[in-house]
């Protein structure tokens, strides 16, 4: 399952999903992303998240074909929200269900590394002064995140 | 006719989310990059900047790749989702 929206989604909901399907699975690992305060300042109200709306789904789909290729995964679940978000919100799930907990593991982070350099998502630090608003930069760390995976 | 998107801190700075380029002769992403760096000095900047990731129809691609008519074509800033 992937899904693109701008509405909130519920852990609990996402676990018996994940649950659900049949009793081969010994492991169930699930990953949130929250809206953090990038500029540790106190004007900081939130973020716009801008997107390719005709390429993300196909681009987390790609993600997700390659991760179920290079992981022993029965289930693999992503949720990415859009639009206008307050700090502390959710805003990326991955959950992955697996025979065993280190593929679950590997497959939820490689989803994640890849999303971060692939999928066409763009933050926007929404302040009190919205003339103010700045583009989120990207970081060193996430350019290298995908070594790992070479 | 190509089509041609602007995402993020990119569409900001062209003013620009999309244009259409009607007599855009087949060739690279390289050569419709020369191509749209001579509508304007900023327009020149992204170009050289090379900040820009280039996507057409929907997938990755590099300078290399060849367009065609009919193409969706997008440019952006490195992504920030997650």
């Amino acid at each position: 399952m992937i899904n693109v929206q701008e509405a909130d989604f519920d852990l609990n909901k996402q676990y018996t999903m994940l649950r659900a399907k049949d009793n081969t699975d010994g492991a169930i690992v699930t990953f949130i992303g929250l809206v953090r305060d990038f500029n540790q300042g106190h004007d900081v109200t939130g973020l716009f998240l801008e997107h390719y709306p005709a390429m993300t789904q196909k681009s987390l789909e790609k993600i997700s074909d390659r991760a179920k290729k290079r992981f022993n995964v029965n289930q693999l679940d992503i949720i990415h929200r859009v639009g206008q978000l307050n700090l502390g919100d959710q805003i990326v799930y991955v959950g992955v269900s697996s025979p065993h907990r280190e593929e679950a593991f590997s497959c939820a982070q490689f989803v994640m590394d890849f999303l971060k350099k692939e999928a066409p998502f763009w933050k926007k630090e929404t302040r009190k002064q919205h003339n103010k608003d700045v583009w989120v930069e990207t970081n060193q760390k996430d350019k290298e995140a995908l070594k790992k995976w070479q | 006719m190509i089509k041609v998107l602007f995402f993020g801190r990119l569409r900001e700075l062209l003013n620009c989310s999309e244009i259409q380029i009607d007599d855009f002769e087949l060739g690279s992403v390289a050569n419709l990059r020369v191509l749209l760096a001579k509508k304007g000095p900023k327009w020149a900047e992204f170009i050289e900047g090379n900040n820009a990731l280039v996507a057409v129809n929907q997938d990755m691609v590099d300078e290399s790749s060849q367009i065609k008519t009919g193409d969706e074509v997008a440019f952006f800033p490195p992504v920030t989702g997650g």
